[in-house]
C-alpha cells in the first residue's frame, strides 16, 4: 500500500462530492466557454481572412456592399443581382485595376453552388488539382474538395443543376454536367463550390432569356485587385451612372466583426465573472474542508506530519479542482464548437471541425490552475499555522 | 525511557502557572497518570511529547531533550518515536481504516508493511473493519484502531489518553495486554492517562497529579 498526498488529497476531494462537482463544473463553465470564445473567434477570422486575401474590391450590383460581400466572396449570402458583362469589363480594363476574376452563377447542385469563372479563380486560392483537368469547354465542372466529400460525384459523373442556390425543387433536366476535375482541399470557399466556365452558366439559362446579344451578356460579379491604391477613390466614381457598386471586403468584414465583437464581448464578461465564482467555490471548498478537518491535520502533525507537508495537501486539493475544472472546460468548448461547426456547415457549409489546442487557451489553463492553487494557498496558511496541541484539547 | 525536569508550563501570560512533579519511567516502564479531570493531565501529555512547550524545565525522551529540537525535528522525533493513543479516536474521514493505519509511516517516509497492520488488527479483533471508513466503526472499534494506529511504529514513547473508556472488559483487558505486548516488544515506555478504576489495580507505578499544581 503506498499513500501520497496526492491520493489523500484526491481522496478528501471524493469525500464531498457535491462540493467538489460544483466547483468542477463552475470551472468547466467559466473555462469553457472563454475556450470556445476564442475557437469560434480563431475561425471565424480565419474563414473571414484567408477568403480576402488579395481580393481588394468586387465589383457588383448596387445593393447591401456587405450582402455583396458576403455573397460573391464567402459563398453565403444571395447576390445583389447581375451586372452586365460589358460594363464590368471596362472597370477590369480600367488602368487602376491590376486583375479582375469574373463570377457567373445562379444554379446548385444538392445546396452547393455552381459558379462559372475563368483558370484564375482557383489559381486565385492557390488551389491545385487532386486529379483530372482543369474545365475546358461549357458543361465541365471542377469539384471543390468537400463537394466532393459530400456528394460522392467522380470523375466522370454526370448531373442536373437545380435552379437556385438552395434548393432542388427546380431542376435543370435538359442539359447535364460533367464532371472533369477535382481540386485538392484548399481550406478556401473553393471548397464548397462547384466550377466551370462562365458561358456555362449563360448556356443554362438561354431558355429563360430568349434574345441574347452579347451587349446583354450578364455576370453576377468582378473580384478585384488593384494596381494602384487610388482604384479605391476613382473606381466608386467612374461607376456611379451605372447599376453597379464596388465594396470593400476588408471593411465590410471589419464592420461586421465589429457587430460580433460586441456580443462576444459580453459572452466573454459572463465567462469570466464564471470563472471568479468558480475560483469562489474553489477557495470556500478548501477552507471549509479546513475547518472541518483542523483535527485530522493536528492529528497528522502527531504522527510527525511536517506544516509543509498539510500545505501542500490543501494545495493539491485546489491544484487538482482547478487542473480537472479546466480538462473539463477543454472537453466542453471542443464538444461546443463541434456543435457550432455542425450548425456552420448545415448552414454555410464551411468546415469548423478544427479542434486542435490554442495556444491561448494553455495559457487560460495555466491561469486558471494558478488561480487555483493560489485560491487554495491562502486557507493553506492557516493549516500551516496551526496550534496542534490546542486543536486537539479543543476537540476532546 | 523518559524524563522530566522542573517542568512548568503556561497557556497565556495572564493564565496561572501549571506545575508538574519531576517524572521519570524507564524504558520498557508501565506507568499510570492519574488525576482529576481539569488538573492539567492532557497538558503534561502534550508537553510529554513536545506538541507543547514547556514554559521551564525540560523533556527528555530517550536521553533526547525535546527543548532543544527546532519545531521541524519535534515534528519528526514524535513521529519516529512516540505513539499517541487519543480519547476521541479521531482519523482521516476520507480514508479507510488501513490506510489511516498506514499513516504515521507515510509521514515519516518509510515503507508500510501491510501485513503488520493487519496483524495489529486481528489483535485488537478488528480486522474485518480494515477497509471500512473510520466512521462506519463503532465508537469501541475506533478505539482499538486508534490504538493499532499508534503502535503500527513501534515507538520508544506510548501515550494513551483514557484509552479504554469506551471498551467493556474483556475488550478492555485485550487492548492492554496489546499495549503492555506492544510496548515491551519495542522497549518503549508505556504512559497511561487514565480515570478507569479497573487500571488502577493493575499497574503499581502510578503518577498522581493534583489540583494543587493548577493553584498557584
Amino acid at each position: 500500500m503506498k499513500l501520497s498526498w496526492l491520493f489523500i488529497a484526491w481522496r478528501n476531494l471524493g469525500l464531498k462530492k457535491l462540493q467538489t462537482a460544483l466547483s468542477l463544473v463552475l470551472l468547466a463553465f467559466g473555462v469553457g466557454l472563454v475556450s470556445l470564445l476564442m475557437l469560434s473567434e480563431k475561425q471565424l477570422s480565419d474563414t473571414f481572412k484567408r477568403n480576402i486575401e488579395d481580393i481588394d474590391l468586387v465589383l457588383g450590383a448596387k445593393g447591401s456592399p456587405l450582402q455583396l460581400i458576403l455573397a460573391n466572396v464567402y459563398h453565403v449570402d444571395a447576390p445583389t443581382g447581375n451586372i452586365r458583362l460589358v460594363d464590368a469589363e471596362k472597370v477590369m480594363r480600367h488602368p487602376y485595376i491590376a486583375e479582375g476574376i469574373p463570377l457567373a452563377y445562379g444554379d446548385n447542385y444538392r445546396g452547393y453552388r455552381i459558379v462559372g469563372s475563368t483558370e484564375a479563380y482557383a489559381k486565385h486560392y492557390g488551389a491545385t488539382l487532386a486529379e483530372g483537368r482543369e474545365f475546358r469547354n461549357s458543361f465541365e465542372i471542377v469539384l471543390g474538395a468537400k463537394v466532393s466529400d459530400a456528394t460522392g460525384l467522380q470523375i466522370g459523373d454526370e448531373f442536373f443543376s437545380a435552379h437556385g442556390l438552395q434548393d432542388e425543387t427546380d431542376v435543370h433536366a435538359e442539359k447535364s454536367f460533367r464532371v472533369v476535375g477535382r481540386l485538392e482541399h484548399s481550406g478556401t470557399v473553393l471548397d464548397q463550390l462547384l466550377l466551370c466556365t462562365i458561358s456555362t452558366i449563360w448556356e443554362v439559362h438561354e431558355e429563360y432569356q430568349e434574345t441574347v446579344t452579347p451587349e446583354d451578356r450578364e455576370i453576377t460579379a468582378v473580384l478585384l485587385k488593384k494596381r494602384n491604391p487610388l482604384a479605391v477613390l476613382t473606381i466608386p466614381n467612374a461607376i456611379r451612372e451605372t447599376n453597379m457598386q464596388v465594396a470593400l471586403p476588408s471593411i465590410e468584414i471589419n464592420r461586421l466583426t465589429q457587430n460580433f465583437g460586441i456580443g462576444m464581448g459580453t459572452l466573454r464578461a459572463i465567462a469570466l465573472l464564471i470563472m471568479l465564482i468558480s475560483f469562489g467555490s474553489i477557495f470556500i471548498s478548501v477552507y471549509d474542508n479546513l475547518l472541518a478537518r483542523r483535527y485530522e491535520l493536528a492529528l497528522m502533525r502527531t504522527m510527525g506530519g511536517q506544516r509543509s507537508g498539510l500545505f501542500v495537501l490543501l494545495l493539491l486539493e485546489g491544484g487538482l479542482l482547478s487542473a480537472g475544472g479546466s480538462l473539463l472546460g477543454l472537453i466542453f468548448s471542443r464538444m461546443g464548437l463541434m456543435t457550432l461547426a455542425q450548425l456552420v456547415e448545415d448552414k454555410f457549409r464551411y468546415d469548423w471541425s478544427n479542434i486542435s489546442l490554442m495556444q491561448e487557451e494553455l495559457i487560460l489553463v495555466v491561469m486558471a490552475i494558478f488561480i487555483g492553487l493560489v485560491a487554495a494557498a491562502i486557507p493553506g496558511i492557516s493549516a500551516v499555522k496551526i496550534d496542534t496541541s490546542r486543536t486537539l484539547s479543543q476537540s476532546q | 525511557m523518559i524524563r522530566t525536569t522542573n517542568l512548568t508550563f503556561r497557556y497565556q501570560k495572564d493564565s496561572p502557572l501549571l506545575t508538574f512533579p519531576d517524572l521519570e519511567c524507564p524504558a520498557k516502564g508501565q506507568m499510570l497518570l492519574l488525576g482529576e479531570s481539569g488538573c492539567g493531565k492532557t497538558t503534561l501529555l502534550h508537553l510529554l511529547c513536545g506538541m507543547l512547550q514547556p514554559t521551564q524545565g525540560s523533556v527528555h525522551v530517550r536521553g533526547l531533550s525535546l527543548g532543544e529540537m527546532t519545531e521541524a525535528d519535534r515534528d519528526t522525533f514524535r513521529g519516529r518515536n512516540v505513539g499517541i493513543v487519543f480519547q476521541n479516536s479521531h482519523f482521516l474521514q476520507s480514508l479507510t481504516v488501513l490506510e489511516n493505519i498506514a499513516m504515521p509511516a507515510f509521514l515519516q517516509g518509510v515503507s508500510f508493511d501491510k501485513r503488520e497492520g493487519f496483524y495489529l488488527l486481528e489483535q485488537l479483533g478488528i480486522a474485518h473493519k480494515a477497509h471500512d471508513r473510520p466512521r462506519d466503526l463503532s465508537i469501541g472499534e475506533q478505539q482499538r484502531a486508534g490504538i493499532a494506529r499508534a503502535l503500527i511504529h513501534r515507538p520508544a514513547l506510548v501515550l494513551a489518553d483514557e484509552p479504554t473508556s469506551a471498551l467493556d472488559d474483556s475488550s478492555t483487558e485485550a487492548v492492554l495486554a496489546l499495549l503492555e505486548r506492544q510496548a515491551e516488544a519495542a522497549d518503549a515506555t508505556l504512559v497511561i492517562v487514565t480515570h478507569d478504576q479497573r487500571l488502577k489495580n493493575r499497574y503499581k507505578n502510578r503518577f498522581v497529579l493534583t489540583n494543587q499544581a493548577q493553584s498557584k
